[in-house]
């Protein structure tokens, strides 16, 4: 390999700093502000002179249950994930693997229903949550958001099955196995990496979702998280509060951070896995 | 007992398609070890995944150690089949692979064990139990699909072209130790599926030819079933001939002249060729082929046999033996002689070429041999 020229070094880490800068600074400022308080905040200095947690203690012992807002959250969307997984998975069997007639215009339905944006259903929504009777209740919150992660992880699971080898399944076949076993026992430890991401990404989904969270939830208790930030109130009607919002936003980051760092190697093998020959 | 038997057994994919198979009717016996051969697109895989239940028999019957199996799944035919990407799990170690299909069968924990061990014994995989097929070589992972196979103690072993994804040697070695297996299992019959005629030559006690392209439809599916000295030395017909033995069978068109008991006249280029067969079921006069396979001609300026003169075309020196490409004059196609290796003929030479008329088939206007009169190996 070539020795890189001085300069070629220099513009390479120059370019590298500034594309960590610019996607990794709004989360620091985010950050530090969420250390400030009163006037603080609104001095310009970027680094706090007197770093404190004030915003976080009173972000839970505030008016609003901020706790159970994070804990609403994490319910839905791990029942969200759960639940997609475990259709999608079978869904992506039948479409990836079983041959039938129709198959194709299913697989672009499934295609177009996503397509659709989320204002476009709100109002048929909203009367679907209503005739299920979970107006009102964290858990049916799981209803569209399953609606809205399904397509996008059936679409993205049936490509990845329909690469398994034909002879792997034939052996299990084989060996006695059911159509269930064969999903569960012999392709499901293969789709992990897919799986990963996949999830990931309806959980990501879910937990950042809005307007019908928004929509479908008036009581406080049962509300999720996005909206409980964009609920929180300053003391007087014309005070925004920074620091706590901050603070709350801060809180939010940090599962999907945790999450990503802890799959983080399954996720780029599964994003990449299937464009080369292993 | 696992005497397997096929009854008219056709296969159509779908509606509106020429039948894939066609009137596959044979038997294969106890132990026997029985090898599907024929050219690619003549529906022996088919065939072989109808045995394991891959795939539906559109009709006839298959039996099983006298149970018809046509609605049986696979799991519940008695068989086990080692495929051709060996297809083995890529997330169980070796042991599980080879315990897998006994666990999803319900067999208790001592019993696998203890199959999987003696498995493994008879294949040497002992060293290789704990680790993942990504981290074995092609030989290795073949060993480990025959011992998945093994471990379930099954009535009837399945092959699809087992040795296809190795390099030369190491099929030449394989090809040995499923020999062996066969051997040491005893009483389980096996059905094996190649294009390669060595495999089938060496592995066979009897093989089954099929038929491809419009042949399946006119004469069905089983061109010629046998052991693999008949099918050398008894080709049914031309296309039997053709296929068994390498370089193929010459063919020369004649005319059938007369024909006794013993044997029969044939005019080949004007001349007459006397052949050892009985061709008294052959209008006389009927145009016929005559079929001499390159090792069996003489290349001799006096001697036996019918002389037949030919013109060196082209010579392929093996060691050997040497291939020598003649043409035997006009309206005669190019003939390949298999002779001595150590003598050295230059292209062009005139050589003089002799038919025994032992070493003779005679094929009728149909493709369809007339019987060797002469004592052949069995």
């Amino acid at each position: 390999m070539n020795q890189r020229p001085l300069l070629g070094s220099v513009a390479l880490y120059a370019a590298a700093a500034l594309v960590v800068c610019i996607s990794v600074g709004p989360f620091l400022y985010m950050v530090l502000t969420s250390l400030k308080t009163g006037a603080a905040l609104f001095d310009p200095a970027i680094w706090p002179k007197q770093a404190t947690t004030a915003n976080y203690t009173a972000l839970f012992e505030g008016a609003q249950p901020f706790g159970r807002h994070l804990l609403n959250s994490v319910i839905v969307a791990t029942v969200t994930v759960g639940g997609a997984m475990v259709l999608a998975v079978t869904a992506s069997y039948a479409l990836g693997r079983i041959r039938f007639k129709g198959k194709g215009l299913l697989m672009l339905t499934l295609l177009g229903v996503s397509m659709f944006p989320q204002v476009a259903v709100l109002s048929g929504m909203f009367e679907l949550i209503q005739a299920l009777g979970l107006f009102n209740r964290t858990l049916g919150l799981v209803v569209p958001y399953t609606i809205f992660t399904l397509p996008f992880t059936v679409w993205i699971l049936t490509t990845f099955m329909r690469d398994l080898p034909g002879e792997l399944e034939e052996a299990a076949i084989m060996d006695g196995c059911s159509p269930l076993r064969i999903i569960f026992q012999v392709f499901l430890p293969l789709l992990w990496p897919a799986l990963v991401s996949t999830g990931l990404l309806a959980f990501i989904g879910a937990w950042n979702e809005f307007l019908f969270a928004l929509t479908f939830i008036v009581e406080d208790d049962q509300r999720t998280v996005p909206v409980g930030i964009s609920m929180i109130a300053g003391a007087t009607a014309y005070e925004i509060p920074w620091g706590s919002i901050m603070a709350a936003s801060v809180i939010v980051t940090l599962p999907l951070l945790g999450l990503v760092l802890v799959f983080q190697k399954k996720i780029v093998s599964g994003l990449t896995a299937g464009a080369v020959k292993g | 007992m696992s005497r397997i038997e096929f009854n008219k057994v056709c296969k159509r994919y779908a509606p509106g398609l020429p039948l894939t198979i066609k009137d596959a009717t044979l038997t294969i016996d106890d132990g026997e070890f029985c090898v599907f051969v024929g050219p690619s697109g003549c529906g022996k895989s088919t065939l072989l995944r109808c045995v394991a239940g891959l795939e539906d028999i559109s009709s006839g019957d298959l039996s099983i150690a006298g149970v018809r199996v046509n609605d049986l799944p696979p799991a519940k035919r008695g068989v086990a089949m080692v495929f051709q990407s060996y297809a083995l799990y890529p997330h169980m170690t070796v042991r599980e692979n080879m315990a897998f299909g006994l666990q999803v069968m319900g067999a208790d924990k001592a019993a696998i064990a203890r199959k999987v061990q003696n498995a493994a014994d008879i294949l040497q995989l002992g060293p290789l139990m704990d680790r993942l097929p990504k981290a074995l070589s092609g030989g290795q992972r073949q060993r480990v699909a025959i011992g998945r196979a093994i471990v379930k103690e099954p009535k009837l072993f399945l092959f699809d072209e087992p040795l296809s994804n190795l390099d030369a040697a190491l099929r030449v070695q394989t090809r040995l130790e499923i020999a062996k297996l066969h051997r040491d299992l005893g009483s389980a019959s096996m059905i094996y599926v190649t294009h390669d005629q060595v495999e089938a030559m060496t592995l066979a006690d009897k093989i089954v030819l099929l038929h491809t392209g419009k042949l399946i439809d006119e004469r069905g599916s089983v061109a010629q079933v046998g052991s693999p000295m008949t099918l050398y030395h008894r080709p049914a017909s031309t296309f039997v001939a053709g296929f068994i033995g390498s370089p193929k069978m010459n063919l020369l068109p004649g005319k059938l002249v007369g024909a006794e008991a013993g044997h029969a006249l044939v005019e080949v280029a004007g001349q007459p060729v006397r052949a050892a067969v009985d061709a008294r079921a052959v209008a006389a006069g009927s145009a016929v082929q005559i079929g001499i396979r390159p090792e069996h001609i003489v290349v001799a300026d006096t001697g036996e046999g019918a002389a037949l003169p030919a013109t060196l075309l082209h010579v392929e020196r093996l060691g050997d033996a040497s291939l020598l490409y003649v043409n035997p004059g006009a309206g005669l196609p190019t003939m390949t002689v298999r002779a001595e290796g150590s003598v050295v003929r230059p292209a062009g030479t005139a050589l003089s070429l002799r038919l025994l008329p032992e070493a003779l088939h005679v094929f009728d206007a149909a493709g369809q041999a007339c019987m060797r009169t002469v004592e052949l190996p069995v």
